[in-house]
Formats: structure tokens, sequence, C-alpha cells
């Protein structure tokens, strides 16, 4: 798999979430990404954690980016990381997140450009 | 505010469960009724990552469940207690009958399942299974988040996924 400045990753999560999120991501810094989504429409703990699998094989990757920290998606990549120890699990993924890991290939600094980019701007007087 | 619902749900505390349910009903406390999980603490702590702060989850046997029943609704705080299977609930209720409702929050595909709702898939044997719980008195429902309109088991049964 070819990539921008980033690492493979897996992005899973409640219905299209994933395939949303990397469509937006290929909107801005193309197709050269690097992430792969997995959606969970209606999937079991068993499926979900499979087709988890499937994807982080596939791409060769070691990190694997959630939406809800207690989502089917997290808790089966949780389990997963028991046999796979060098698993990263990032959960509350966004697209600033996303977009950061894409061109950087760094967590830490993809989690602080999340946090960066949430804010509330307050109603004009 | 106490122990008011009873869910059905292979995927235990997920999503659905903590905010889809958790918000509105305010809930202050999950049991989660298995008798697997209630002695792999690794299990427990995965469980318990997933919840939100102010979101208490209990893991219990469905015999230590149908003891503590008494204790789970005289909780001043809303609960839900959750088992991930038909046969988990049935027990619990056989311990302790006083359950008048249980809803079916999620119930995935499995080789020996048929389709009956876009998240409730049932073998013969789960069907059966409740078909005689409601025979008991036991109100049964699928119903996955607070906003959806919950569906009797006799439409449940008599569906075939397509809905």
């Amino acid at each position: 798999m070819t990539m921008s400045d980033g690492r493979a990753a897996v992005v899973a999560g409640h219905g299209a979430f994933a395939a949303g999120m990397v469509s937006a991501v290929a909107r801005i810094v193309g197709e050269a990404h690097g992430l792969v989504p997995v959606d969970n429409e209606e999937g079991t703990p068993d499926t979900i954690a499979a087709a988890i699998a499937r994807a982080l094989d596939a791409a060769g990757a070691t990190v694997c980016f959630t939406d809800l920290p207690a989502g089917s998606c997290t808790m089966a990549a949780r389990r997963l990381a028991r046999a796979r120890p060098g698993l990263v699990i990032v959960t509350g993924a966004s697209l600033p997140v996303l977009l950061a890991y894409a061109t950087g290939g760094d967590v830490d600094a993809a989690v602080r450009a999340g946090q960066a980019a949430l804010v509330a701007t307050a109603p004009a007087a | 505010m106490t122990l008011e619902l009873f869910r059905i749900d292979d995927r235990l505390v997920h999503g659905q469960v903590v905010i889809g349910w958790g918000l509105p009903h305010a809930l202050g406390f999950l049991v989660v009724v298995d008798d697997e999980i209630a002695a792999a603490p690794w299990e427990q702590e995965l469980y318990r990552m997933g919840t939100p702060e102010g979101m208490e989850v209990r893991f219990a046997t469905v015999d230590e469940a149908a003891a503590a029943l008494p204790a789970y609704r005289a909780d001043p705080r809303a609960g839900m207690l959750l088992t991930a299977d038909i046969t988990t609930m049935a027990r619990l209720i056989e311990a302790a009958p006083s359950v008048a409702a249980v809803t079916i929050g999620g119930l995935h595909h499995r080789a020996d399942r048929v389709p009956r709702l876009r998240f409730v898939f049932l073998s013969p044997a789960e069907a059966a299974a409740l078909r005689a719980l409601a025979a008991r008195g036991v109100a049964i429902a699928a119903q996955d988040v607070p906003t959806s309109a919950p569906v009797p088991l006799e439409a449940v049964l008599a569906a075939d996924g397509t809905e």
C-alpha cells in the first residue's frame, strides 16, 4: 500500500462511520492515505473482530482508530489486542485525528490534533 | 429510579447501551449477567474501559444476579441488566420469576439463526425459548434504541428480516 507520509491504519466504527471518514480523508489528502475502513452494520462481536483482523492483516497495520470508547468496534479491537500486543487503539477518532495520522504517521500527534480541533465557539453577543 | 430494563444483546455493553439508552434513561448502573465474564477479570476490565464516567458496571453470575435483584431494584439510580443470550435471561427468570418484561436489543447472524428483524436473528430453539418466556407472562419485545418502536414478540416471530 502506498501512502502519503503516514502509515497504514484501520478505521472502524458504527454504521458507515469508517467509510465516511476515510472518504473525507481521501477528499483532502488524496487516495494514498493508508486508511482502511471497517464498517459495522449489525455485526456480532466475533464478526466485527474478524473484519478488523482481516483489515489489519491486509494493510499490515498496527493501529486501529475507532469511534466510541464503548462501541462494539472498540471492544472488538481491544479483544484483538490480547493476541496482538503491538496493536494501538485510538478511540474517539475524528477527521482531524485521521488526517494528522494519514499525513504524519504519529499516533500521539494525531491525538493532539484531535484534541486541538475540538473547539466550541460562543455565540456572538 | 430502579433497575428498569432487562435487555438481551450479544454485544452486551456497547454504544446503543451506554449512549442510546444510557443518556435518555440516565442510567447509573449496568449489570452484566454472564457466568463466564463474572469469572474473567480481564473481560470485566474491557467492559469497564468502555463505560462512561458516572455509569457503574457490575458483573454477576445468574445465581448471584437472581439473589441480588431486590438490591438492584432498591438502587436509587436507573439501571439496565444485560445478558448476551436468551438462555442466560431464561435462567435468570427461572431463578427470579419477578422479571416482568425483557427487550431483545440485538441477536445477530449466526449459522443456525434465521433473520427476523434487522437486528434480531433467531434459531428455532431460541424462538421456542422466547415463546416459553412469554407463556409464563414475561412481556417480550425487540427494540434496539429508545427512539425506535418496540416490536412485540409475535410480530418478531412472524417477520422474515425484510422489514
